[in-house]
């Protein structure tokens, strides 16, 4: 097919492509650093991403300790925690954002569909058409909102039909209605919150298989922000979704699994807990887990 | 200093009101400040009005120079200026954005980037006159162009190269960093992000750099004359290898000769060089401003 609709199909060789569960990691990997939290919790559905004790350093300062975690498809996971923990360099690192700032470093395995995202040939280009991202404060580009919604689908080489391709993006992101009778107004005259849909529709028009949104509600009103949940809860349908979000009771209304992090005493994050959101928010294993939540510090 | 039963006292008094005498006093000095170059430029104006305005005529603008002053005209110098003036801008405007492009965009910051910087605000220092002497070495003898327009043209994009990036760079550094994440998430390569959003972004800021660069060509005398602009050209430019001179050569030469008319001559002159240099500055601030607004 010539659609960029396609998915991207797990690669041949993952283990996590067979589906079920995987078993994780072997011992040995995870032995080698004495210091990683051992997580025993691995979402029953395949495994899009799966992080193997990733670290993380801007320079010299180390931004992310030992993360491990699977990222299961077609729901959404929340990873959460309190400010500097590391949950949105943990997502920059899914999608190779990061690559743009000078002098960082990746430690550990980050795979997609079973493929590792920082190998030497691996091109972030080709990453980025497959895990799309939405950012915190809406950026549309200062064009029409077909030119934003197209832009992504042209510079990858789309030769379907154009104006189908925007038309199905901005219904999937649920904007089509609100601005179907001129789609050459700037995408900058649009409110705040429909400003993020269209960032999220012209994500859709590339074809992703995994959407990753940083805070994507935070600059946002109340009535805006229930909008994108329940857009979310469509998209998961079809796409898997990451989100990090500060807002607790958003991630217990939106996503299926929840990932906790803390920084240490180095101010390098950690994983602490990951589970369903559900078991997180209501019986939460770690003391450090239940104080978060209750409000306790962050 | 307690208000008990009285209304608080809401006048400037004592220290307060001294305050205020001398912030008053200051916006008056700043004003008077910002008058001298405009009374400076003023008065510029209008002595050199007073002098040429009676010479100016369609004649003077389609004459070619002479030994009568009465006869002469500017029309070979605003020829000349604007075959080289066109070319300039034809050399200057490509090599510049890049340039400007590739320290902003694309280059790893390293010592390499740099030496480019340091050497780019260096060489926007130097006078022009030395920029002349390197274009009469480089393009007059050594490629053997001689005193040409082309010749002419390369030596002032060199002079006005580094300039011209400086600017594009401050207007491609103003690009918020959010448009080129937001191009690059979408998986657009780096060329595309640059190419499709942040020079369309930066193209009002470049053109008033690139406006404002060639303004400076258009009065530029001294480089000019070191590669041999200095001559009595006496028809009209139709080749880029052509001799030439330019109104502010030509306004220098009537400026030496003893004749008074020749004086009046050069105070027409100009005026013709101020109100197209003040018109290619209007037009600068007009795009700016449009841009700005959208």
């Amino acid at each position: 097919m010539s659609e960029l609709q396609v998915r991207a199909r797990p690669l041949a060789g993952s283990e996590e492509a067979a589906g079920g569960a995987a078993t994780g990691a072997s011992p040995s990997a995870l032995s080698e650093h004495a210091n990683v939290e051992q997580h025993d919790f691995e979402p029953p559905e395949a495994a899009v991403f799966s992080l193997r004790d990733v670290s993380f350093f801007y320079g010299p300062k180390q931004a992310l300790a030992g993360v491990s975690l699977k990222l299961p498809v077609n729901r959404v996971t929340a990873l959460i925690g309190p400010s500097g923990c590391g949950k949105s360099t943990l997502l920059r690192c899914l999608n190779r954002m990061n690559d743009l700032i000078p002098r960082t470093r990746l430690t550990g395995k980050v795979e997609y569909h079973g493929q590792d995202v920082y190998a030497p040939d691996i091109d972030p280009v080709e990453v980025r058409r497959r895990v799309g991202m939405v950012f915190q404060k809406p950026n549309p580009f200062p064009k029409s909102i077909y030119e934003n919604v197209a832009f992504g689908a042209r510079v990858n080489g789309y030769r379907g039909s154009m104006k189908e391709l925007v038309e199905r993006s901005l219904r999937q992101a649920a904007l089509l209605d609100e601005v179907k009778d001129d789609l050459r107004k700037s995408g900058l005259a649009l409110s705040g919150g429909q400003q993020q849909r269209l960032c999220i529709a012209r994500a859709l028009a590339v074809g992703p298989d995994v959407i990753l949104m940083d805070e994507p509600c935070s600059a946002l009103d109340p009535i805006a922000t229930l909008k994108i949940e329940d857009l979310i809860r469509e998209l998961v349908l079809e796409f898997t979704i990451i989100i990090v979000t500060h807002n607790m009771q958003q991630a217990a209304r939106v996503s299926d699994y929840t990932a906790f992090l803390l920084a240490d005493e180095h101010g390098a994050g950690r994983l602490i807990e990951y589970g369903k959101t559900q078991e997180i928010f209501t019986n939460p294993r770690q003391k450090r887990t239940e104080d978060y939540i209750t409000g306790r510090f962050g | 200093m307690v208000a008990e039963a009285e209304p608080v006292a809401l006048r400037a008094t004592g220290t307060v009101a001294r305050r205020q005498a001398l912030s008053r006093a200051s916006r008056y000095v700043l004003l008077a400040a910002s008058l001298v170059g405009v009374a400076v430029l003023a008065f510029l104006i209008y002595d050199t009005i007073d002098l040429g305005a009676s010479r100016l005529s369609w004649d003077f603008l389609t004459n070619y120079p002479s030994r009568f002053a009465e006869r002469a005209g500017l029309r070979s110098s605003i020829l000349g200026s604007v075959w080289v003036m066109g070319a300039t801008v034809l050399f200057a405007f490509p090599v510049a954005i890049g340039t400007a492009v590739w320290i902003e965009e694309f280059a790893p910051r390293n010592w390499l980037l740099t030496l480019v910087k340091l050497n780019l605000a260096n060489l926007a220092g130097v006078p022009s006159i030395i920029y002349g002497i390197l274009g009469l070495a480089i393009f007059v003898r050594y490629f053997d162009l001689g005193p040409s327009i082309i010749a002419g043209a390369l030596t002032l994009s060199l002079m006005i190269i580094p300039m011209t990036v400086i600017a594009a760079q401050e207007a491609i550094r103003q690009v918020p960093s959010s448009i080129r994440d937001g191009s690059l998430a979408l998986g657009a390569t780096r060329w595309q992000t640059t190419w499709n959003h942040v020079l369309p972004a930066a193209l009002p800021g470049i053109m008033t750099g690139v406006i404002l660069a060639v303004s400076r060509a258009a009065g530029e005398t001294a480089a000019l004359i070191m590669i041999g602009a200095f001559t009595f050209i006496a028809y009209d430019n139709t080749s880029l290898f052509d001799d030439f001179t330019t109104v502010p050569i030509q306004i220098y030469q009537w400026t030496i000769r003893p004749q008074e008319e020749f004086r009046q001559n050069a105070a027409a002159a100009i005026i013709v060089l101020m109100v197209a240099v003040f018109t290619m500055n209007l037009v600068a601030a007009i795009i700016r401003e449009r841009f700005r607004r959208e």
